[in-house]
């Protein structure tokens, strides 16, 4: 799925295929959408059942999390976008920061 | 092409959020704000995780006894659902359809104040039935500090959106305003991916144990 200027040199040609293009893209959409739901009921299923052990349940519902914000980047923010280096860059370096600094207050933080 | 030009839908560009050299730098510049919002949500869920049921004395209420799972799943629905409709907006966007965004704008705004309704419950719940405040302990202020940051990120989210929506009614897309719209609508899921660590994190963890 890229996202560039598209031109044939006839202006309804290309705002015909650009209007299918965009309607394929939201079909798309919708179906990261149900997934994430899916993946949201999965979650909350897996904490209300009490079935499982904390050690199971913690793990997976982090793992679902990132699945499903994996999901909301790449597909509802366009991440997967062409042209969108910079914004990778950015949000990771900010995640890297961020994750070291959890790390941290869980293993020097005490009461 | 110009911001401020009449736009048609023949003239409407494919990326009408990137047509300017205006929409390019603002769409870089958000990014780098997301990534330091990502520092400062990370650095709040850090402090959560380190004073999470560090409390006084054992007359104070932990985390499995203060979260509910309805009433986060029902929050949890409101704000996944309002990303999928801000999302509807930006392709009737990238369609010159403006009356059709504004009405997906507007049916994010309302799923967003049904978030922010049930999240104004659910403090006032903990303060007064369960003595829960800012003030009552380590894990008090850290769970409110968290949890109440992202509420105000939603609530300056919808004044966002509402005032691009009041103050462009008239003036219909161009590209001026479409990279405006654009980029709330980025901040809108960026609020929602903080919110899927929130529910998972504090509350479905919380009550794991």
């Amino acid at each position: 799925m890229t996202n560039q200027q598209l031109n044939s040199g006839n202006p309804s040609v290309d705002i015909e295929y650009r209007r299918r293009k965009n309607a394929e893209e939201m079909r798309y959409q919708v179906i990261s959408f149900s997934l994430m739901i899916f993946l949201t009921l999965v979650a909350f299923a897996s904490v209300a059942m009490k079935d499982f052990t904390a050690w199971f349940t913690m793990p997976f519902i982090l793992l679902l999390a990132v699945v499903q914000v994996i999901f909301q980047l790449f597909y509802f923010m366009h991440m997967s976008h062409k042209g969108h280096e910079a914004p990778t860059l950015f949000l990771f370096s900010g995640l890297f920061v961020g994750l070291t600094g959890i790390l941290a207050f869980l293993t020097i933080v005490w009461w | 092409m110009h911001a401020e030009e009449k736009m048609t839908y023949e003239k409407w560009p494919a990326a009408p959020e990137k047509a300017t050299l205006e929409a390019k730098n603002k769409f870089l510049g958000f990014w780098l704000f997301l990534g330091g919002e990502t520092v400062l949500f990370a650095s709040l869920f850090a402090t959560y995780l380190a004073l999470k049921d560090k409390v006084p004395d054992t007359s104070q209420h932990l985390a499995k006894d203060l979260f509910e799972l309805p009433l986060t799943f029902v929050a949890t629905m409101l704000l996944l659902t309002s990303s999928l409709t801000s999302v509807y907006a930006m392709y009737h966007m990238k369609n010159f359809a403006f009356k059709k965004m504004m009405l997906w704008l507007g049916l994010t705004v309302l799923l967003g104040a049904g978030f922010l309704g049930l999240e104004v419950y659910e403090f006032n719940h903990y303060v007064h039935v369960y003595k829960h405040t800012f003030t009552s302990s380590a894990f008090g202020s850290a769970f409110y500090t968290l949890v109440g940051f992202h509420g105000a990120h939603v609530a300056f989210g919808l004044s966002w959106i509402l005032s691009l929506m009041i103050r462009n009614s008239k003036r219909g897309l161009n590209l001026y305003n479409a990279p405006k719209f654009y980029v709330a609508s980025l901040y809108w899921h960026f609020i929602d991916v903080v919110w899927v660590f929130i529910f998972t994190v504090v509350y479905l963890m919380g009550m794991v144990g």
